[in-house]
C-alpha cells in the first residue's frame, strides 16, 4: 500500500498579468491524488479549479502563467519542463476531457483519423493496429457498432456519444491520470449516468487515477474517494468523501452542501450564501470568503493558514465547524 | 394553500390536447428532386403531441424531462408565444385563441415567462429601469410619473439594489440577471409565471439564492408557477405536482411526494434512479440503455419502449393511453392494465 502518489500539487499558483491587473486564478492550493484514486475538484465559477487542471498539463496560455509552486506527476517534476517533454506526457501518460467535447474534437476530420493520430503521435504503431485499438476503445465506452462510427464526423454524433469518443480518446493511450473538466454538465441525467458509469468501470478497469473537476457536488458524492473544495483559488477544504459531505469544517462547504436542494426538506428554504465569488481581481488580503461567512470575525482578515485536521484532512479557516469525536479514524 | 383542494377550484392555465408540429418545407431543389421522384419528403417533428394540463391557482407544477422532449415547446405555447397546432390553450376556461382583443391582452399579461439564458433574453442596448418599466408604462400598469417608484419596488423585491437602475445587463453577474429576468415578468403583475430553466446556468450557492426567491415571491404575491427543469432535485424541492414529459407525451403525473416515494412508468423509475444524490457514495451507476431517440423518427407504440426494461411485444405496437391509476395520479405505461 506504498504506492507513491500519481500526482502531488503543492502550493500551486497561476497567476494572469491582465491590463487590469494580476487575477490570482489559483493561488496556493495543494494536493495528492493516488493511485487509482478519483478526486473530486469542487468549486463554483472562477473559483481556480479548471485553470488547476490546465496549469497540470502545462496548458496556461499567456497572459496566464504558472508562477510558483510544485506539480509532481509519478514522482518528476511537471512545472518548467520544456514543451516538448509536456507534449510527450500529454495524451500518453496524462489525458484530458474537457465540458465541451468539440473542443477535443477536429470537426473536419473523421472519428478514426482522430484517433488513429493520437495513437501514432506517441508510440511507432501501424495504422492497422491502431484502428483495431481505437475500435476497441470506442466498444469499451459503449458505442454500438464502432465500425460504422469510427468513419463519421463528429456533427453526426449526439453530445453524449461525442463525450464518449472524447473519453475513448482520452483512454486510447492508457494514461495513468486522467483530468475530466465538467464532462457532464451539459448532459441529461440519464446520458450522464452512463458517462460516470464508463468513467468508473473503466477506473477501475485500469487503474487509472483520476480527477473530476465540477461545481456539482452531487455527482462527486457518488464517484469521488477524497473531495478538494475550491474557493477563489484556494484548496478551502479537504478530505474524504464521507468527511467533507458529512462533517464538513469550512462554512463555504457547509453552504454548498445546504444550497443542495434534495437534501434540504421539500419546499423548506434553503440554506444560502449571502453575497457572491468575489472577483480575483485585486482581491482584498485575509480571507476571501469573509465577505460571506457567517462566522467572520476580526482575525479573518488575516489570511486562515491551512490547518490539519488528521490524515489528509485539512481546511483553511479561523472558525471551522467542529468535527465529530468519530470522525477521527481516516 | 395548494395541492390541498387542487379540484375544487378552477384551474387558472388548462392545456386541452395540444399537439405542436414543426414542419420543415422543402427547398426548390429538393421540390424538383421530388418531381422526379427522389425520395424526399417534409420533415415533421412533433415536439409535442396531445397534451393535455391543467394547473390550478397557487399550484407550482413541475415539467420534467430530457433534452427534445418538448417541455420548453409546451412552455412557450402556455406563455403565448407559440401558438398551438392542434388543440387549444384556456386562460381562466376561456380558449385563448377564441378571445376578443382586449381578453387577450390581459390574459398575455397575466402569464410572464421567465428564460434559462438571462443574457440571450435581456436587450443588452436597454437600461435596467426600461428593461422593467417599459411593459408597466405601455400596458397601463403604472403612470408615467410614477414609473421610477414602481420599478424601485420591483427590484427590491427581486433582491436587487434600485440604485443599479441606469446600469446595463452586461454589467451584472448571471445570478443577477436572473433576479433582472425575475423583475421584467413579475412588473405586469402577473398571476402565472411558466420559468423555463431558470435555474440550470447558475452556480449552486446563486441557484438556491434564486429557488428561494421564487418561494418567496409564491408567497407574497400568491404566483402560480409551471416549473419547467431536467433537474428532478430542483423540481422535487420546489414542486407540488410533477409531470413527466418523453419524446413530447407525458408519460406520468402525480403530485410531488407519491412520485418520488414509488414512481410508476418505468421511464420515471428510471430517472429517478438516475439523479444522483449527495447520499449516495460510491455508488455503481447503473444507467438505462440508449439515448432519447430523434423527435423526427420517434418509435412505434410507447415511445419509450426501446430503452424499456419491461417491453412487451404490445409496447412495440400500440401506444399507451395516459389513465389515472388512482385518484390524481396519471400514468401511460402498458403494465397497469395487467
Amino acid at each position: 500500500m506504498t504506492h507513491p502518489p500519481t500526482l502531488e500539487v503543492t502550493d500551486l499558483q497561476t497567476h494572469f498579468f491582465t491590463k487590469a491587473g494580476v487575477v490570482k486564478a489559483v493561488d496556493g492550493i495543494s494536493f495528492t491524488v493516488g493511485k487509482g484514486e478519483v478526486l473530486g475538484l469542487v468549486g463554483e465559477s472562477g473559483s481556480g479549479k479548471s485553470v488547476t487542471g490546465f496549469s497540470i498539463l502545462g496548458l496556461v496560455d499567456p497572459p496566464g502563467e504558472v508562477v510558483g509552486g510544485s506539480i509532481r506527476f509519478q514522482g518528476r517534476e511537471l512545472a518548467g519542463l520544456d514543451d516538448e517533454a509536456m507534449r510527450r506526457l500529454r495524451g500518453s501518460k496524462i489525458a484530458m476531457i474537457f465540458q465541451d467535447p468539440m473542443m477535443t474534437l477536429n470537426p473536419v476530420l473523421r472519428i478514426d483519423t482522430q484517433m488513429i493520430e493520437a495513437m501514432q503521435a506517441h508510440a511507432n504503431v501501424s495504422r492497422a493496429a491502431a484502428y483495431d485499438r481505437a475500435r476497441e476503445a470506442l466498444t469499451r465506452v459503449g458505442i454500438a457498432s464502432p465500425d460504422e462510427r469510427l468513419r463519421a464526423y463528429p456533427h453526426q454524433f449526439s453530445g453524449g456519444m461525442r463525450q464518449r469518443v472524447a473519453i475513448a480518446i482520452a483512454l486510447l493511450n492508457a494514461p495513468d491520470l486522467i483530468i475530466a473538466d465538467e464532462p457532464t454538465t451539459a448532459l441529461d441525467v440519464t446520458i450522464q449516468a452512463q458517462i460516470l458509469h464508463e468513467a468508473q468501470k473503466l477506473c477501475e478497469e485500469t487503474g487509472s487515477s483520476m480527477i473530476w473537476i465540477t461545481h456539482d457536488l452531487t455527482v462527486v458524492a457518488g464517484l469521488a474517494d477524497r473531495i478538494c473544495v475550491m474557493y477563489a483559488g484556494r484548496d478551502v477544504e479537504q478530505g474524504t468523501v464521507d468527511q467533507v459531505l458529512d462533517a464538513p469544517l469550512h462554512p463555504y462547504t457547509h453552504g454548498l452542501i445546504g444550497s443542495v436542494p434534495s437534501r434540504n426538506r421539500r419546499g423548506s428554504r434553503l440554506e444560502q450564501i449571502p453575497g457572491m465569488t468575489p472577483s480575483l481581481l485585486n482581491l482584498p488580503p485575509g480571507c476571501p470568503f469573509r465577505a460571506r461567512c457567517p462566522r467572520a470575525a476580526e482575525e479573518c482578515l488575516r489570511e486562515p493558514p491551512l490547518t490539519r485536521h488528521g490524515e489528509g484532512r485539512s481546511a483553511r479557516c479561523f472558525h471551522p465547524h467542529e468535527e465529530p469525536a468519530a470522525e477521527a479514524v481516516t | 394553500m395548494s395541492g390541498a383542494g387542487v379540484a375544487a377550484t378552477a384551474p387558472i392555465i388548462q392545456v386541452d390536447h395540444v399537439t405542436k408540429r414543426f414542419v420543415k418545407h422543402l427547398d426548390l431543389a429538393a421540390r424538383i428532386a421530388q418531381r422526379f421522384g427522389a425520395d424526399v419528403r417534409e420533415e415533421v417533428v412533433h415536439a409535442v403531441d396531445r397534451v393535455s394540463l391543467a394547473v390550478a391557482p397557487g399550484e407550482v407544477v413541475g415539467l420534467v424531462g430530457e433534452s427534445g422532449c418538448g417541455k420548453s415547446t409546451l412552455g412557450r405555447m402556455v406563455a403565448g408565444i407559440l401558438a398551438p397546432s392542434e388543440g387549444h390553450i384556456l386562460y381562466r376556461g376561456r380558449r385563448t385563441a377564441e378571445m376578443t382583443r382586449e381578453e387577450a391582452r390581459r390574459a398575455a399579461l397575466a402569464v410572464q415567462m421567465i428564460f434559462q439564458d438571462p443574457f440571450a433574453s435581456l436587450n443588452p442596448r436597454l437600461r435596467v429601469r426600461d428593461i422593467v418599466g417599459e411593459a408597466p408604462l405601455v400596458h397601463g400598469v403604472v403612470k408615467r410619473e410614477e414609473v421610477d417608484e414602481y420599478v424601485d419596488g420591483i427590484l427590491v423585491q427581486c433582491g436587487l439594489d434600485p440604485s443599479y437602475k441606469r446600469r446595463y445587463p452586461h454589467q451584472f453577474s448571471g445570478g443577477q440577471r436572473q433576479r433582472l429576468g425575475i423583475a421584467r415578468a413579475l412588473a405586469v403583475k402577473p398571476e402565472f409565471i411558466v420559468c423555463d430553466e431558470s435555474v440550470a446556468a447558475l452556480d449552486v450557492s446563486i441557484q438556491a439564492q434564486i429557488l428561494n426567491l421564487f418561494m418567496d415571491l409564491r408567497e407574497s404575491l400568491d404566483l402560480t408557477y409551471l416549473f419547467i427543469s431536467h433537474d428532478l432535485g430542483v423540481v422535487e424541492h420546489l414542486s407540488d405536482r410533477v409531470v413527466i414529459m418523453y419524446l413530447g407525451r407525458v408519460v406520468e403525473s402525480v403530485e410531488t411526494e407519491a412520485l418520488f416515494r414509488e414512481p410508476n412508468h418505468p421511464y420515471t423509475q428510471a430517472l429517478l434512479r438516475e439523479v444522483p444524490r449527495l447520499e449516495s457514495r460510491h455508488s455503481r451507476f447503473l444507467p438505462i440503455e440508449g439515448e432519447i431517440p430523434s423527435p423526427l423518427d420517434p418509435p412505434s407504440g410507447c415511445h419509450f419502449h426501446p430503452r424499456c426494461p419491461h417491453a412487451m411485444a404490445r409496447c412495440r405496437s400500440e401506444q399507451p393511453a395516459l389513465q389515472e391509476i388512482q385518484s390524481g395520479w396519471w400514468s401511460a405505461c402498458h403494465l397497469n392494465d395487467g
